[in-house]
């Protein structure tokens, strides 16, 4: 897609953003509403929980060319479901650590707690993450995991 | 064969201004299993529906994708224009290209390419959608509310008078609860009984309320509009359909030396007993292990003076099932116990009392009739040290982090009572804050201060100790920054409150969760304060968090709004989106139970094919009338058996997908 | 071991014979001397014939009782220190129920790699002496050599404190040395490593992968009914001709999957054909685990939430796993 509507050869990295229902996505709601910029290349998968995000998805989403997975959910204690998010804080956890011990850039992996009157912090955090990513280039190495230089 | 419609809102110019809506329309014609791709002004309008509807029916379409605002917005809309149609509600899917896409962004190639974007990733997930049914459950029509203080009694009243039946299960032997104890209440003064009392007397005479006092939950099934819940009566040996209240009993009685707990065990009680005077029932109750019939045999004195030979020595605990809509949990709070204060005397001290003591002390039926007399020698006390804080905001893991939110108004109250009955009384107060929020609050405690000349002493207090018969209460005064000893007769300390420690049990019972203090947590800290997170359980009073009285009431009126709008219902529709598991891959682990904040998964032994022959596993089963949609279990099943309606896995991954393969 | 086994071997006929349980679970004799292979006895008869225990015992025999125990009658099992863990997870998950079971539990003092008894030039092992750190290995033609113990055990013994967990059992003969070993090491070498040094290390290791299932078979936390991968509605299950999803992240799912239920029994690595160091991918989730939320040994009981179905309000937040240090 890239290159059919840019013609400097800028690396513009995918960035695939998992948000709850309930915070986040009326956070990404309101960031809009509020006229707040951020880069067109962040795309958000709705979904009712943060806790409804399996790391398959995640995984998935680095293996079909993300170069970048945000995960967004109500603050930690403002579940629209109680618990979920607490257990959404551990997966993740545990998955970007495990990720990076597999060599994967620490930077293409982040959670990030944004409630539905966070438009501002939505907006920022996303500016932020696009550029960090951007930064960081093409993301090759999920993709990689399995094939060796030269094959 | 998949025929899925597509329509691309202008908004006006809201979207129309960046995103290219027509080439957006035009592009997704060529999508696969698209037959349909049409633009608008306004597709939530009238006329823009109108449009969707007439599509479906002419040209069959299977699938429904609006490219408009965001799905919070009118989702709902336009599932119900599909549902018109004919088509299944849960058969339309949103790109939101509104909020997540128009309004952020200023480069319109961008965006109309990003529109495109979104709105493929809607045809993938549409594409895998399921029609679904909300499911309906019957309600039942009664309430249940456990625990019989101010907060019971107010939404039992308020449910009652809604035209519900209410019953109260009460675990004492009377209602009434912590206020029936309290003398005077801040901000008025007036009498705590004397308010109490006739809500007591309306719960008892009102036709559509049952009390049923010493009693407990056992046990707790079902779910919100269809609770069934096992009830204890404990013996109480004592019939209460034939107990007239006379209180020849109480005055036979040859066993008097029982602890009066009504009274803050500050005086004694018989072992056959009704609480106090204004107790609803007005019923005695035996306590069997002060009863010297039921010790020893002999004895029966009471039995003999029965006039309504309502005595039974051998009565035993029974057990009632009954059905509820809905459950009020209002247990109430404790203070807490003073084991790990010992700085202050307590154990040691005759004279160091808790406020709640203080309350009986100074109530015209408590021990001493009213009369503000010390416990050790009678005597009336000439110095009076309050003590604040004792136990609440304690970060050192002796007593408790919060604020117990009621002890500043009730010290200034106890104050302000001392200083205007027995103006020669001296009243010193240690505090660390004195917080006062509230109506007509900080004027009450200013005029304890100025008008009945209250020495508030800004400090803590080190240690109580007993010298020569005084109590020394030496502390710091931050003020003038100075220790200072305080020659007391008596020391009051205003106990952290804590909640009812049988709210534990009681929180098993109804899967419903508990913060690490005890408190039940409600649904949401500020939009759903009075809801937990159990469908169809409600929370009223302390057993939710430190508060006073008045906010007390308001917020069990609250619940009673709550169950009387579930009530009125005949039934209740339930969200389609959720949690199923699929039984020929379910390992039966308890993993997913294990996450699940609404004890919607339960598990069954099923027999399955296996081969020639048949096994039998167990498989984890979903409460579609209780699950919420989260999601948690759908992760934690390690073999994916669990799945969500609505957000499958199969649906977000095809999202990814759609997204990533650009 | 002769001793050890004989009293197994006496236990088990005793059981049978008694009616007490109606099968034994335990290690039958293979071809060779060094390939006992897990079986079921219902006999004392076949026990006679075939049963063994000996210094290539290895294989962690609490996965196959989910199907076996699921017959009439007891089922009697031999379980090593380490299988028990593996037990009272299954127990936990309700895979496998406590009251069909009788446990014995048998000593070890490490099992021995017969690949790494080939590479030290011995073939065709016919017989096992050890003492203490000396292993005197007798071969088909009589000639014996004497090799250092620690060269020559299993990858999965060379750092196993594990000791038995399961209540009510029997023990035969169970004493063994306190050892000081640190489990993680390996873990903590990789973490020191660059991103891409970790990132070689691994496409190095995963590329030898020919996906033989070996590891998802022997695993006995990857015990589903049907494997995720098998999945259709799971979004991950191979199909013909698609993308390469589940071939690349195969491990990385598999050791997320058993996270918090991995009890390191270290089969996965056992059984690779390839020598994949498997067990360094759950032992960094154990690891982190351990690090984020205390220490927690899966299957030490048999009750209770795993990490991941738990959660405490002052968790770590995922950004700060990374905080000052260099993983």
């Amino acid at each position: 897609m890239q290159d059919v509507s840019t013609e400097k050869k800028e690396f513009v990295p995918n960035i695939v953003a998992f948000c709850c229902n309930w915070c986040s996505y009326a956070g990404a709601d309101l960031a809009g509403s509020s006229r707040l910029t951020y880069p067109a290349n962040v795309k958000i998968i709705r979904v009712p929980c943060s806790c409804r995000v399996n790391p398959m998805f995640v995984l998935k989403a680095f293996q079909q060319g993300a170069d970048g997975v945000i995960l967004c959910g109500c603050h930690p204690g403002d579940c629209h479901y109680v618990t979920g998010n607490y257990y959404t804080r551990r997966r993740m956890a545990l998955l970007y650590s495990f990720l990076n011990y597999m060599g994967i850039e620490k930077e293409r992996t982040r959670v990030e707690w944004v409630s539905a009157a966070e438009g501002a912090k939505f907006a920022a955090v996303m500016n932020d993450f696009v550029k960090t990513v951007t930064e960081l280039g093409e993301n090759k190495r999920l993709t990689d995991l399995r094939v060796k230089e030269g094959e | 064969m998949q025929r899925i419609g597509v329509f691309i809102c202008w908004c006006g110019s809201n979207i129309a201004a960046t995103v290219d809506v027509e080439k957006v329309a035009e592009v997704i014609k060529s999508e696969p299993g698209v037959v349909y791709s049409a633009n608008y002004q306004y597709m939530c309008s009238e006329n823009g529906q109108q449009l969707v509807k007439q599509a479906i029916k002419e040209h069959n379409l299977t699938g429904v994708v609006i490219g408009a605002c965001s799905p919070r917005m009118h989702e709902a809309t336009f599932r119900k224009a599909a549902s018109e149609a004919g088509l299944n509600p849960y058969m339309v899917e949103i790109a939101n290209i509104r909020e997540h896409c128009s309004w952020i962004h200023k480069d319109k190639d961008e965006a109309t390419e990003k529109a495109v974007v979104l709105v493929r990733t809607a045809i993938a997930k549409v594409k895998l959608n399921a029609p679904l049914t909300a499911g309906e459950s019957p309600v039942v029509k009664r309430a249940l509310v456990i625990g019989g203080g101010i907060a019971g009694i107010q939404a039992a009243l308020d449910i009652a008078e809604a035209g519900f039946e209410v019953d109260i299960v009460e675990k004492n032997a009377t209602i009434g609860g912590r206020m029936a104890q309290i003398d005077k209440t801040f901000p008025t003064l007036d009498c705590s009984a004397c308010i109490l009392t006739p809500k007591m007397v309306d719960c008892a005479q009102h036709e559509k309320i049952d009390i049923l006092s010493y009693s407990e939950i056992e046990e707790v099934k079902g779910f919100v509009g269809n609770f069934n819940v096992k009830i204890r009566r404990k013996a109480r040996y004592v019939d209460e359909t034939k107990c007239t209240g006379c209180k020849i009993c109480m005055e036979k009685c040859p066993s008097k030396k029982g602890l009066n707990e009504f009274n803050m065990n500050l005086n004694t009680r018989p072992a056959i007993y009704i609480p106090f005077a204004q107790a609803i029932p007005n019923v005695a109750v035996i306590d069997p292990t002060q009863c010297i019939k039921m010790k020893t045999g002999k004895c029966g004195i009471c039995q003999k003076f029965c006039g309504a030979g309502a005595i039974d020595y051998e009565q035993k605990d029974t057990f009632i099932e009954r059905q509820y809509g809905a459950i009020v949990v209002a247990t109430g709070f404790k203070p807490i116990e003073l084991d790990n204060f010992n700085e202050y005397g307590y154990s040691d001290n005759k004279d160091v009392i808790t406020s709640l003591e203080l309350e009986r002390l100074m109530n015209a039926a408590g021990p001493t009739n009213g009369v503000l007399l010390r416990p050790s020698d009678g005597e009336h006390p000439k110095v009076i040290t309050f003590i604040q804080c004792v136990g609440s905001r304690d970060t050192s893991g002796c007593g408790k982090p919060y604020c117990s939110k009621i002890c500043c108004m009730y010290t200034a109250k106890h104050a302000m009572l001392i200083r205007e009955k027995y103006p020669d009384t001296e009243v010193h107060v240690f505090y660390i804050d004195v917080r006062t929020p509230g109506k007509n609050y900080d004027e009450f405690f200013r005029r304890a201060v100025e008008q009945y000349g209250v020495d508030y002493i800004k400090g803590m207090v080190g240690k109580v100790y007993n010298e020569n018969g005084k109590l020394m209460v030496q502390g710091s005064n931050l003020i003038d920054n100075e220790q200072i000893t305080i020659e007391s007769d008596l020391v009051v300390l205003a106990a952290a409150i804590e909640p009812e420690p049988s709210v534990r049990k009681i929180a098993t019972l109804l899967t419903t969760s508990i913060d690490t203090n005890n408190f039940l947590t409600e649904s949401h800290a500020k939009l759903r304060p009075v809801e937990s997170p159990t469908a169809g359980v409600y929370l009223a009073g302390v057993c939710q968090g430190p508060k006073d009285i008045p906010e007390t009431v308001s917020q069990a009126s609250a619940c009673a709004a709550k169950v009387i709008g579930l009530l009125v219902k005949d039934k209740l529709k339930t969200n389609p989106c959720v949690a199923q598991p699929d039984e020929m891959m379910c390992n039966g682990c308890s993993q997913c139970a294990n996450v699940c904040a609404y004890g919607a998964i339960t598990y069954v032994d099923k027999e399955f094919r296996v081969g020639r022959g048949t096994e039998i596993r167990r498989v984890a089963s979903v409460n579609p009338a209780v699950c919420q949609g989260c999601g948690a279990c759908t992760v934690t099943c390690p073999s994916g058996a669990m799945d969500l309606k609505g957000f499958s896995s199969k649906q977000i991954m095809s999202e990814v997908e759609a997204i990533c393969k650009m | 071991m002769k001793d050890v086994e004989l009293k197994m071997l006496e236990r088990a006929k005793a059981l049978l014979e008694s009616g007490e349980v109606a099968r034994v679970v335990g290690w039958k004799k293979g071809d060779f001397y060094f390939d006992p292979s897990p079986a079921v006895f219902e006999s004392v008869e076949e026990l006679e014939k075939d049963f063994v225990y000996n210094w290539f015992c290895g294989a962690n025999l609490s996965k196959y009782l989910i199907q076996i125990a699921k017959k009439e009658g007891k089922t009697a099992v031999f379980l090593k220190p380490c299988d028990t863990y593996s037990f009272n997870q299954l127990v936990k998950e309700h895979r496998i129920k406590r009251e069909n079971v009788y446990v014995i539990a048998v000593e070890c003092l490490a099992k021995l790699d017969v690949e790494k008894i080939k590479a030290q030039g011995v073939s065709s092992v016919v017989n096992v002496e050890v003492v203490e750190k000396k292993v005197s290995v007798t071969d088909l033609y009589g000639d014996v050599t004497v090799l250092n113990k620690p060269d020559v055990i299993l990858t999965k013994c060379d750092t196993c404190t594990k000791t038995h967990q399961v209540k009510d059992e029997e023990i035969i003969l169970h004493e063994r040395p306190e050892r000081d070993v640190d489990r993680f090491a390996e873990v903590a070498k990789l973490e020191g490593m660059t991103e891409d040094e970790r990132f070689a290390f691994w496409r190095e290791q995963l590329s030898k992968c020919i996906r033989c299932n070996a590891c998802r078979n022997v695993c006995p936390a990857c015990s589903c009914v049907k494997c995720v991968f098998d999945n259709p509605a799971s979004g991950i299950a191979a199909k013909a001709n698609d993308d390469k999803f589940e071939e690349q992240l195969f491990h990385v799912i598999r050791a997320f999957h058993v996270a918090g239920r991995c009890t390191d029994c270290g089969e996965c690595s056992r059984v690779c054909p390839q020598n994949i160091p498997l067990h360094l991918l759950n032992r960094k989730f154990i690891k982190d685990i351990d690090g984020f939320y205390g220490e927690y040994q899966a299957g030490e009981t048999s009750e209770g939430k795993t990490p991941l179905t738990s959660y405490t309000e002052g968790d770590i937040e995922a950004k700060d796993v990374f905080n000052g240090e260099a993983k």
